[in-house]
């Protein structure tokens, strides 16, 4: 990767020099279409060091796997339409039996440098800030003059930053060079101060002596740093648990917290809620590709409706009959998980269905030393809206009147006109549509399996009794203790056993409060 | 390989009951059709068709299936038609173990091919053993096994995780490790041996991680978040996955949303497939590694016209093929020839008769059954491509023998499995002599 660096820099440097001697480019071609993985790494060296204009497109497109080779050494681009363009030419060219050039690991790494190195000039920020981190992982001695040129000229202070960062590796990595410089650049490295800096400097070795002393004190300096955000970081998993653990138990909270109903299909309510995103998908991609991109917000309320409608189904076909046999209703709620799951099984297969995530909710952004991940800051923004969506319909909708009315004096509600067993049936559906939403939340993160359900039901039931039965404020305390309670203990005991201290805490703590932590009070719960 | 202990006890329960009573029935109804039809040769599939496996083992199912109806175009075998009796052990351990009774005592099935987790597969060992009949074993495995009633189609650790850390410290010069698993006993007996392997290659201990998380782990923030501080140590990190079919898809969105890529810390894993690919999008993967002894890339005709058939007999052009798949393939195939070799069914026969039997793969060679019941195998490695398939990037160029008991273990270090005769013992200590284990009845 040096060696290609170096011929890259000069070509970029000396682009008037233009082609000379017997064609490198040829040669080039002909090892990117030898098909052993070890040329097609030469290849690369060679076409960027030819420095033939079609370069950057040629490996573009070798990234992109869209580069063909026929055995006769002639490279085509394979366009979006499904024809061919000749690599060199970038005219329609007839291919015939062609196959893609193959890349592995190294090329690819050899492949995000010299693309990095030939687009630190690119007219667009966003290019050569991605271009600097290139050249940054890189760490190749060969880059500094290119990279000095364009530091003179770049005005983006941010690009600028990350332009220094990425001379101070190429600096320190390079063999000679001043003492002062590469102290100086071990300043730039430590005040950059993320786990890609720390790594790069901990590979350093034979430095000179001051050199070695301000690398060992970065080090220390950045590991304690890191040490302060990891607190930060870990309430933020913590509160990204929370709020999962918070969806999935949001509608439990409804049937069981409010109704009393040990409904232990819930979580095939949230898998159901799972497959209506998926199939929403597949319809959107299907008929409607140019909202794809918002598939997701069409999602959550059918899911709602799905799940909501299965639940008003089953809450008049089978719960009702069950009312005050708990036993009963865990029974038959358990055979029904069952039939439910299988059904999907056999609707949609026993694989996992692919739910995609959109652009919009991948990757994470930086803030300090924190990692978001924008899945996760997406789900805990959804749960907050759908619990206070859920409090205001109780709160302020006359159906919410009209369950608390029930709930809290069942006899007196009937007697002033309200249709309890109609009541019920709407309370049943508007917490498994809950659980629905929860489920277009978890097929951004989990798998769509017909199993998705079962991994979520304990952990739900765990939540809502520690918040407090019938308590939606306890629910969400008692959702986001366990998950920064889960996400501190983590790291100190690994998962396995941090699941069973929750576990045995939770018990501990049931036993001094058997009714959570926030229990109702009042003579309807007293009797 | 394998997977889960039931999360919940008490719905595993239940689920047992409402299996069985299905099962019941439709065997009754089997059972009923198979007297009219004397004069076949009953094949037993066992492979869970609901419960938390049924995602991995339906397809093996299937694939049996399609195995028993081409042989049986091609005139059956002996003379007789193949008959396929197909039972459902709900992936409930337990439950295995009476299924296999009841297709070797009832149906008198002649072989079974079946299993996935190595629980399921200690769970009906006594059964098939007991009873003297044949178990083909698809699944790659943590080895230290050596039945004489089991062949083990699957990949011992030799036939897949050492190559894969051996291509990895040459390839990419890796020098930290981080050893991730589930935890139970495949990845655990596994991470006990690389261990012990790259120790013995000179890895200090403190550049090794050891990380086990619990069955269907969703939550994988902060162990990518610790794996990412682990490789900012300044040298060559890779992660040697061991992490189990449903908790990956989670894992490698978590990898993803983390920006981990397979330039900066490549994650090996030996228990992702195709089947697992087909449910997340791959392009935040590209790069990341597996190593099998099967991949649907293969470039071979014998391969391709496999793929075709599968897609003919499943009527799905989309469907994928992997690794346990083509186990089944080679132990079919290895069954149909000793059959043929030993003239009879009868299970002493053929166990003597496999021996040495050797059949095509579909990487373009051949597939030898050794005397410890297991198979050699080419190793590959490959690299995940944006559309979920592997792109080979390494293939050992030639076959490898299983070692049942690893050498790296300081209690089996001495064994070797031998079912010819004289030996006839599945645990033999070279150094004292004796066989402490397995000896033919």
């Amino acid at each position: 990767m040096r060696r290609l660096l170096a011929f890259l820099m000069i070509a970029a440097v000396s682009l008037a020099s233009g082609p000379s001697k017997a064609d490198p480019v040829d040669d080039a071609v002909t090892a990117l279409s030898s098909g052993s993985f070890d040329s097609v790494h030469e290849g690369v060296g060679q076409l960027v060091a030819s420095g033939s204009p079609r370069a950057a497109a040629i490996i573009g497109s070798l990234q992109n796997g869209k580069l063909y080779f026929r055995p006769d050494h002639t490279l085509f681009i394979k366009q979006d339409d499904g024809t061919y363009v000749g690599a060199l030419t970038g005219t329609p060219a007839e291919a015939g039996a062609v196959k893609p050039v193959k890349v592995n690991n190294a090329i690819r790494g050899a492949m995000d440098a010299a693309l990095g190195a030939l687009r630190l000039f690119s007219p667009d920020a966003a290019t050569r800030m991605t271009a600097a981190e290139a050249v940054f992982h890189a760490a190749d001695p060969a880059a500094l003059p290119a990279l000095t040129k364009a530091l003179e000229k770049e005005a983006d202070p941010a690009v600028k930053v990350r332009m220094q960062q990425a001379r101070a590796a190429v600096v320190l990595a390079s063999p000679d060079g001043a003492e002062a410089d590469r102290v100086a650049a071990v300043g730039v490295l430590r005040a950059r101060g993320d786990i890609d800096a720390r790594g790069f400097l901990a590979s350093l070795s034979d430095q000179p002596p001051a050199v070695a002393a301000a690398i060992t004190s970065a080090l220390t300096a950045i590991d304690r740093l890191a040490q302060i955000w990891s607190v930060g970081q870990s309430i933020y998993y913590g509160l990204s648990l929370g709020s999962v653990l918070l969806l999935a138990a949001a509608g439990l909270a409804i049937t069981f917290g409010v109704m009393g109903v040990i409904n232990m299909a819930h979580g095939e309510m949230v898998m159901i809620g799972a497959y209506t995103t998926f199939v929403v998908q597949q319809f959107m991609r299907a008929h409607t590709p140019g909202l794809y991109g918002a598939s997701l917000l069409f999602a959550v309320p059918l899911a709602f409706m799905v799940s909501g409608s299965i639940g008003i189904v089953i809450e008049r076909t089978l719960i009702r009959w069950l009312y005050g046999r708990p036993l009963e209703t865990l029974l038959a709620t358990w055979g029904l998980s069952l039939v439910l799951q299988q059904a999907v099984r056999t609707i949609f297969g026993a694989n996992n269905q692919d739910v995609d995530t959109p652009p919009w909710m991948s990757g994470a952004t930086a803030l300090g030393g924190l990692t978001l991940t924008w899945n996760r800051m997406y789900i805990i923004l959804f749960s907050a809206v759908v619990l206070a969506g859920l409090m205001a319909a109780l709160r302020y909708t006359s159906l919410g009147l009209r369950m608390r009315a029930v709930t809290q004096n069942r006899r007196m509600a009937a007697a002033m006109g309200i249709r309890t067993p109609w009541i019920d049936a709407l309370t049943f559906g508007l917490g498994s549509g809950i659980a629905g939403m929860a489920g277009v939340a978890l097929s951004q993160i989990d798998n769509v399996s017909p199993n998705l359900g079962q991994s979520y039901i304990i952990d739900s039931f765990m939540v809502v009794v520690f918040g407090g039965v019938g308590n939606l404020w306890g629910t969400t305390l008692g959702a986001l203790t366990l998950g920064i309670v889960n996400k501190f203990l983590e790291p100190v005991a690994g998962a396995v056993v941090a699941k069973i201290v929750v576990l045995v805490l939770l018990i501990l703590f049931i036993q001094r409060r058997p009714r959570g932590m926030f229990p109702l009070k009042g003579r309807a719960v007293e009797s | 390989m394998a997977i889960t202990e039931p999360t919940i006890s008490r719905r595993g329960l239940a689920r047992l009951g409402a299996a069985a009573a299905t099962v019941a029935a439709i065997g009754a109804v089997k059972t009923a059709a198979a007297a009219e039809t004397s004069g076949t040769i009953k094949v037993g599939i066992l492979h869970s068709l609901s419960g938390t496996m049924a995602i991995s083992e339906t397809t093996l199912k299937d694939v049996m299936l399609m195995l028993i109806e081409q042989q049986n175009a091609k005139g059956g075998l002996l003379g007789k038609k193949l008959e396929a009796v197909v039972v459902d052990p709900a992936s409930n351990w337990p439950l295995f173990a009476e299924k296999a009774r009841q297709l070797i005592s009832v149906e008198k099935c002649a072989a079974t091919f079946g299993c996935w987790t190595s629980v399921s597969r200690k769970s009906v060992l006594p059964v098939f053993e007991e009873l003297n009949s044949i178990l083909f074993y698809p699944v790659q495995y943590e080895g230290q096994e050596c039945s004489r009633n089991v062949f083990y189609t699957g990949a011992a650790p030799n036939q897949q995780a050492i190559p894969a850390v051996d291509y990895l410290m040459k390839e990419n010069k890796v020098k930290r490790w981080v050893l991730a698993g589930t935890d139970y006993v495949y990845p655990r007996t596994t991470n006990q041996i690389l261990e012990a392997y790259l120790i013995a290659k000179g890895v200090a201990k403190d550049d090794i991680m050891i990380n086990y998380t619990p069955f269907g782990h969703s939550d994988w923030q902060n162990i990518v978040a610790s794996i990412k501080k682990f490789g900012s140590a300044g040298k060559k990190t890779a992660v040697v996955s061991t992490i189990n079919g449903d908790a990956n898809v989670p894992f490698y969105k978590e990898l993803g949303n983390q920006g981990l890529k397979a330039t900066d810390i490549p994650v090996v894993a030996f228990s992702v497939g195709e089947e697992e690919l087909a449910g997340i999008d791959t392009k935040p993967l590209l790069g990341h590694l597996a190593a099998w002894n099967y991949f649907q890339s293969v470039d071979t005709s014998i391969n391709k016209s496999f793929i075709d058939a599968w897609h003919a007999y499943t009527k799905k052009p989309t469907r994928t093929t992997n690794d346990p798949m083509e186990a089944h393939f080679i132990g079919f195939n290895m069954w149909v020839k000793a059959v043929e070799a030993a003239g009879t069914t009868d299970s002493n026969a053929v166990i003597d008769a496999m021996l040495g039997v050797s059949v095509p793969n579909l990487s373009g060679g051949y597939s030898a059954m050794m005397p410890n019941h297991h198979i050699t195998k080419p190793v590959l490695i490959g690299e995940i491509q944006a559309d979920g398939q592997f792109n080979i990037v390494s293939q050992t160029p030639g076959l490898v023998v299983a070692q049942e008991w690893s050498p790296y273990v300081a209690d089996t270090k001495d064994l070797i499995g031998d079912w010819r005769a004289p030996l006839h013992c599945g645990a033999f200590n070279v150094k004292t002599g004796h066989c402490t284990a397995g000896k033919k009845a």
